[in-house]
């Protein structure tokens, strides 16, 4: 059997994130493009969600493992920076898995800028779907997260922040 | 000069910059004003550490001598780094480290959005990763120096004096060498005279809001495009580099 892209994609699909281990690495979109070039070799390209990320090494060693595990002998991965990554790539599934975990999925596109100027959209409790919440801060626990709180459940969550 | 030198030299100043003021800002860790503060001076910490980690592996290809990254951060002396003296200045109190901070990150904002057009990709990339990270950065001061200008006395009083401190310090974000002329005219280096006209507009606005007054006729430090620095340099690397200069064999 021939080995296409798409059992590459589905394997790398088994490897979680390291941070937030219900989304795969190739639903974060981190994974930009592979290019098999034999039965044995590969390259791929991965971006980093944020310049300092610091779960890019992992990702980058579980890649790595996965596919030497599955028979590839020579495997190049490139770190690409462009086109930036946007949480725009993150698919309707993960933003499902995200909300269940208890992390409220990015609200909208990064292609409407009207939140960086003007009033932040509101986001939505992830536990009681109260759209009451405030910001705490625009940093949280990871690069990717910022820190908001329900005015409603007054539960504190981890908001996936749109870049 | 050849282009490839001017692309190293350039490369490294961003690079710098960005570990320096890292560096620094990591120092709160542990010690941020409350909870939420440390995690976001860390955040940011990351944010241009992680971009300085980018630019150190650009430059290492670009020298093509067998220098890394770490290398390059790590086995070079004061006089050999180019960052802005601004990132290099001690932390002082939150007000110090809130203005430095805001006057970094609207030049980033601007310089990074500037950068992104240049006709050499791996800076355009990086750059375009970068301005995404540095919106929420400029948020996050920009928002702390109105509440500190327009809070109480004592916090106007604080952010008043830390921007007079600070002012000489802005002038050097401009300087432009032989290094800027070189690139610009092949398309890859930032005009930085664009980019001041926009980072003044932008602070004039903010300090308006923040009822803050903006110093005038002062003397504008100089030096580190020549590798001439303040005395806190050297103090910042031999923390830094202790450990790779200690145990040269040591790997991460």
């Amino acid at each position: 059997m021939k080995i296409t892209e798409e059992h590459i994609r589905a394997l790398l699909s088994e490897i979680p994130d390291p941070e937030i281990p219900v989304i795969s690495i190739v639903e974060l979109g981190v994974v930009r493009r592979i290019h098999l070039i034999d039965d044995t070799s590969i390259e791929l390209n991965i971006t980093p969600t944020y310049s300092g990320c610091p779960a890019m090494k992992q990702i980058e060693d579980d890649v790595r493992k996965k596919l030497i595990e599955n028979g590839f002998t020579t495997v190049k991965i490139n770190m690409v920076f462009s086109p930036a990554w946007t949480t725009d790539w993150l698919t309707e599934e993960a933003k499902n898995k995200l909300q269940k975990y208890g992390i409220a999925p990015p609200e909208h596109s990064t292609e409407d800028k009207s939140w960086l100027t003007g009033k932040p959209k509101s986001v939505t409790c992830p536990r009681c779907k109260s759209k009451n919440t405030r910001l705490i801060s625009q940093f949280g626990s990871t690069a990717c997260k910022a820190l908001y709180q329900c005015q409603d459940c007054l539960e504190p969550f981890d908001y996936f922040k749109c870049i | 000069m050849t282009t490839q030198e001017a692309l190293f030299q350039y490369t490294l100043r961003i690079a710098d910059t960005n570990l320096i003021l890292g560096q620094r800002l990591s120092e709160w860790t542990g010690h941020g004003p409350f909870l939420e503060e440390d995690l976001a001076l860390t955040n940011i910490a990351l944010d241009i550490t992680g971009a300085a980690k980018s630019l150190y592996e650009y430059a290492s290809t670009i020298e093509n001598k067998g220098r890394s990254a770490d290398d390059l951060a790590y086995l070079r002396n004061d006089r050999q780094f180019l960052n802005n003296q601004i990132t290099e200045l001690p932390n002082g109190d939150y007000a110090m480290t809130i203005m430095r901070q805001a006057i970094v990150d609207c030049f980033d904002f601007y310089f990074y959005s500037e950068l992104t057009k240049s006709k050499d990709e791996t800076l355009a990339g990086i750059a375009q990763k970068s301005i995404k990270e540095v919106t929420y950065h400029l948020r996050h001061s920009s928002s702390w120096v109105e509440r500190f200008g327009d809070g109480t006395e004592e916090s106007h009083t604080r952010i008043q004096n830390a921007l007079n401190e600070l002012w000489q310090y802005t002038g050097e974000l401009f300087e432009m060498t032989e290094v800027d002329a070189l690139l610009i005219k092949v398309g890859i280096a930032v005009d930085l005279s664009k980019v001041k006209d926009k980072w003044q507009k932008h602070m004039d606005d903010l300090l308006q809001k923040s009822t803050l007054e903006k110093p005038e006729n002062v003397f504008m430090q100089t030096g580190s495009r020549k590798g001439i620095h303040t005395e806190h340099l050297a103090f910042i690397l031999a923390e830094m580099q202790a450990l790779p200069r200690m145990y040269p064999d040591a790997k991460w």
